[in-house]
């Protein structure tokens, strides 16, 4: 027996129905067309190379090694199955204490120990998603508005609003400031919420940026600090591409700043952290809460219980993490694989005159291809991303899905692949903007040639009719001929 | 301060909707600063308000020594370490689904299919609720879910997705059983205060009551979910600790034989906390029959997927169907034995419980330990449980119960020594109870040799080689 689906949308919720979850961006359509024609090497060398996936693969090699030599930090190894049933039945949402403390020490060493962190502020969540699903449960109510820097990571919009009715209010920077966050559209944000009766509870800031690959420097994060003060509201620090950061500037950590102003509202600040992006475990969903409000850590730990991490991967987590000799060596050796990967990949891309937004962050560049748009529109855009995608064979990002204010940035991964597929992926880029090149210039000799027909007819046709019709005339072409 | 926290945190924040400030969880607190020890803290707690399944991890633990492929982390395994980790993909593993569902299957007697498309992560049974709820019903929104019901579905279904539970009342009278009339009764009020119900919530088999339901009331559910065209949630989250008749039917084998049913409207919860053991390990699954939810709940498991390094863990225990079969045997056998424990030395005391055949518990009676037929009266024999006794057992309060005087207590978190000596603990209390009774009674014409002959008879039971509570402890303790 059929039964009818149209009742499908007075049978589920309207959260089941409408678009919040957000995958209908085409964020996720070049996800699509990498899934249905993948890259490979041997297989598929003409398939889609995935450049949307903002991962971190380049140290396997280093955790492998680790893996091999440390078979304690497992509950399924000779060496490590006595513990399998203690770690199998704890449920206690506050975390394994040496979860939490080697996670504590961990964000201690990323920041170079200028911070201390405290273990009992440490939460778990479903992944960095859980984390700011949670933090936007904690502090605002239905309706009320965070503040959220443009461009941004798409994935705010269903882990901050969709189950939550929170909405985002966008604090627009252009690239005129180099995308930086100015306090004047810190200001004029506010005041659009206020203009429509939306009650702002909360900044939330990315360091470093996702997608700009920039670490916000002291001043910004002193300012931001300042301004969430001044409004009484929270101040939100994603920082889950901490340990991303290569060279100079250097990463400043929210909790730095808070150190520094030790006047400051220790209630309204709170920190983002994952293992996804840092260490490259995205599969493991190690999402972490870190509040310096009493009320919002214990309100997040009871939320906690929708998305703790499995205690057989706090217990690998807390013995590699707090394998302080490892984890320097680790850390220092990623950066250094993260920064001549985007070295190469900046030199690359520059050789054919394409520029990237400066940066030392993320494992992802922010791609200026303005000048290869057609018109300064989103259309433009979106034209230019779907060629990208389909005959360019990348998967990149375009600027709008991150409600980046001016059309032409893409966001180019370049941390999720090996040397060689990089540089089949910087061939194409080459060959394609060359081809355009050669387009374009060609394009405008056509151009040229017809305006200089036109100029010139102009000028026969006060002269007289005869000469026009000659056979030497330059307008006698078959072309011409069949116009008239 | 204060008043600025309430100020600048939500209302969810602000509220009780966690669930926490029950009475419930001050056991739980008694319990985690006296834990009792047999050596070194024999006078503390003994925790029998935790419904876990402790009674096979040694079986477990052999399949683990002897698979070092299933984990990411031994020299077999490790190779596969990258990919797994980088593996981030909602859909989950597609070996992980599949042995789910098979595994589903085998629970249920290879009587009916599950499809490993349907099968959704979620953050344990836990976050399958809520996902449910979110997918199902709008804020104000409510669900039906008959009493007495798992404490934890009002944060589950109600704290941050602002729908509201309406009890369907179960009573002794008919030991519990959910009547038409009871959720016709239900039904009706919400309609009276123009609450909008979108579906009924059933636990199968019953957390606390520890039975299963019966076909019948299967069917009448689902008739009366059809009727209404509201949703059916089955959590079966306890299906494979049945361990005697009547046997488990699960939901799906009900919807095989109702083709009038609209298959949009009925999903199940699951997980592997209850049935193996691996509550921390949060593998929670959403199993729906309707399309567009198992979307939104793929969608949703963002929020709370399983770790990839688990996933692939379970995907080789579950897909050893030979192993399954023989834990699911043995698991079984050994709840059985020990409720049967449980079940006999209550008795002995006088003390009743629930029939029933499954679960990690026993829904027991003490009504006649009452001072009155009232809930404060429950609450102070509880607190002399907890406080006097030193054993946390759970209050029918807890779970809604519309009867006072029924207490769950958990047999399947504890060795057998310790489960002596809890014994023993009741007994005292039972005994103690008796005694405050016969005093409270007015003098009633029995000869002191009755009285002393009904007193000898219960030492002589305790005392007897036979008893379960002759273990050393227990006589040092007289």
């Amino acid at each position: 027996m059929e039964f009818k689906s149209r009742n499908q949308g007075q049978l589920l919720s309207k959260i089941a129905t409408n678009d919040g979850h957000g995958e209908n961006s085409p964020y996720f359509d070049g996800w699509k067309a990498y899934d249905s024609d993948p890259y490979h090497p041997t297989e598929n060398p003409h398939g889609v190379i995935q450049m949307g996936l903002a991962e971190n693969q380049l140290c396997f090699d280093l955790i492998q090694e680790w893996i091999k030599n440390n078979p304690k930090a497992s509950i399924c190894t000779a060496e490590g199955a006595a513990d399998f049933k203690d770690i199998a039945i704890y449920q206690d949402y506050h975390g394994l204490p040496q979860f939490r403390n080697a996670v504590a020490r961990f964000m201690e060493k990323v920041r170079g120990n200028r911070v201390r962190f405290d273990p009992d502020r440490i939460v778990m969540s479903g992944g960095a998603t859980g984390a700011q699903e949670t933090l936007a449960f904690c502090l605002a109510d239905r309706g009320e508005a965070l503040l959220v820097p443009t461009p941004y990571y798409p994935g705010n919009d269903r882990d901050l609003t969709w189950r939550t009715g929170v909405k985002l209010v966008p604090v627009v920077c252009e690239s005129g400031d180099a995308f930086q966050i100015t306090r004047a559209a810190l200001e004029a944000a506010y005041k659009q919420a206020q203009d429509s009766n939306i009650r702002v509870k909360g900044l939330l800031l990315n360091n470093p940026s996702n997608p700009l690959g920039t670490v916000i420097d002291k001043q910004t994060l002193q300012q931001s600090l300042e301004f969430t003060a001044d409004k009484n509201i929270h101040l939100i620090c994603d920082e889950i591409y901490s340990a991303t950061v290569s060279g100079q500037p250097g990463f400043t950590s929210i909790a730095e700043i808070v150190q520094e102003n030790p006047h400051c509202n220790l209630d309204l600040i709170h920190i983002v952290y994952s293992l996804s992006k840092d260490l490259g475990f995205p599969g493991f969903r190690v999402g972490i809460v870190y509040s310096y409000n009493d009320a919002v850590v214990s309100c997040a730990r009871k939320m906690s219980s929708f998305g703790l991490v499995s205690t057989q991967t706090q217990q690998l987590i807390a013995a590699m993490l707090s394998d302080e000799e490892f984890m320097d060596k680790f850390l220092a050796e990623s950066a250094r694989r993260l920064g001549k990967r985007r070295a190469d990949m900046c030199e690359g891309l520059g050789q054919v005159g394409i520029w990237n937004l400066e940066g030392n962050a993320g494992l992802f560049c922010w791609m200026d291809l303005r000048r290869l748009l057609k018109a300064a529109t989103y259309e433009a855009e979106l034209e230019l991303w779907r060629l990208i995608v389909e005959e360019v064979k990348l998967n990149v990002s375009p600027g709008a899905a991150f409600h980046c204010s001016e059309p032409g940035w893409f966001r180019v991964c370049f941390a999720n692949m090996d040397d060689e597929t990089m540089e089949v992926a910087m061939e194409r880029i080459r060959m394609f903007v060359v081809r355009k090149r050669e387009e374009e210039v060609a394009r405008k000799q056509r151009r040229r040639r017809r305006m200089e027909l036109e100029v010139s007819l102009s000028f026969r046709l006060r002269r007289e009719e005869l000469v026009m019709m000659s056979p030497h005339s330059p307008m006698a072409s078959p072309l011409v001929r069949a116009r008239t | 301060m204060l008043r600025n926290q309430e100020q600048i945190l939500s209302k969810i924040a602000n509220n009780d909707g966690h669930g926490e400030n029950s009475a419930f969880f001050d056991g739980w607190k008694a319990y985690d600063s006296d834990p009792y020890h047999p050596t070194q803290n024999p006078n503390g707690v003994i925790q029998m308000g935790l419904a876990e399944n402790q009674l096979s991890m040694d079986l477990v633990e052999e399949w683990v020594r002897n698979n070092p492929q299933a984990s990411i982390c031994t020299p077999e395994g490790a190779s596969r370490f990258k990919d797994i980790a980088i593996y981030q993909d909602y859909h989950g593993l597609p070996e992980f689904r599949i042995a789910v569902a098979r595994f589903m299957e085998k629970v249920r007697g290879n009587r009916v299919r599950f499809d490993p498309d349907r099968i959704v992560m979620s953050g344990g049974a836990t976050g399958t609720q809520e996902t449910l709820a979110f997918c199902l019903a709008d804020p104000g929104d409510a669900l039906l879910v008959p009493t007495p019901y798992y404490p934890g579905n009002d944060r589950d279904l109600t704290w941050r997705t602002g729908i509201e539970l309406i009890p369907v009342v179960c009573d002794s009278s008919n030991d519990f059983k959910m009547t038409r009339d009871a959720l016709e009764t239900a039904y009706n009020k919400a309609q009276e205060t123009n609450t909008k119900v979108k579906g009924l919530l059933l636990n199968n088999p019953s957390n606390p009551l520890g039975t299963v339901l019966d076909r019948e009331t299967l069917s009448m559910a689902i008739n009366f979910i059809n009727d209404k065209n509201i949703h059916l949630i089955c959590d079966e989250i306890y299906s494979a600790t049945v361990f005697d008749e009547p046997g488990f039917i699960s939901i799906a084998e009900i919807l095989q034989e109702s083709p009038d049913t609209n298959p949009e409207l009925i999903h199940i919860v699951y997980s592997l906390s209850k049935d193996l053991g691996f509550p921390g390990f949060r593998v929670g699954i959403l199993y729906s029959y309707n399309d567009a939810v198992v979307t939104c709940a793929r969608k949703m498991s963002s929020f709370g997927l399983v770790s990839t390094q688990t996933q692939l863990l379970v995907a080789s225990m579950l897909s050893d169907e030979e192993f399954m079969e023989k834990f699911l045997a043995e698991s079984t056998a050994r709840l059985c034995a020990r409720r049967g424990t449980l079940r006999q030395g209550l008795a002995q005391m006088g003390v009743g419980i629930l029939k029933g055949s499954a679960g990690l518990y026993c829904w027991m009676d003490l009504r006649r330990l009452l001072k009155a037929a009232t809930f404060e009266a429950e609450m102070e024999l509880w607190r002399v449980i907890v406080n006097d006794v030193r054993i946390n057992v759970s209050p029918g309060a807890s779970f809604h119960c519309s009867e006072p005087g029924w207490f769950r207590v958990c047999f399947a978190n504890m060795d057998d020594e310790t489960m002596r000596v809890a014994l023993g603990r009741i007994s005292k209390l039972v005994m103690q109870s008796n005694k405050n009774s016969e005093s409270r009674k007015p003098c009633r014409r029995r000869s002191k040799l009755e009285i002393s002959l009904s007193f000898r008879r219960l030492d002589e039971i305790m005392m007897s080689p036979h008893s379960p509570m002759t273990s050393p402890l227990v006589r040092a303790r007289t």
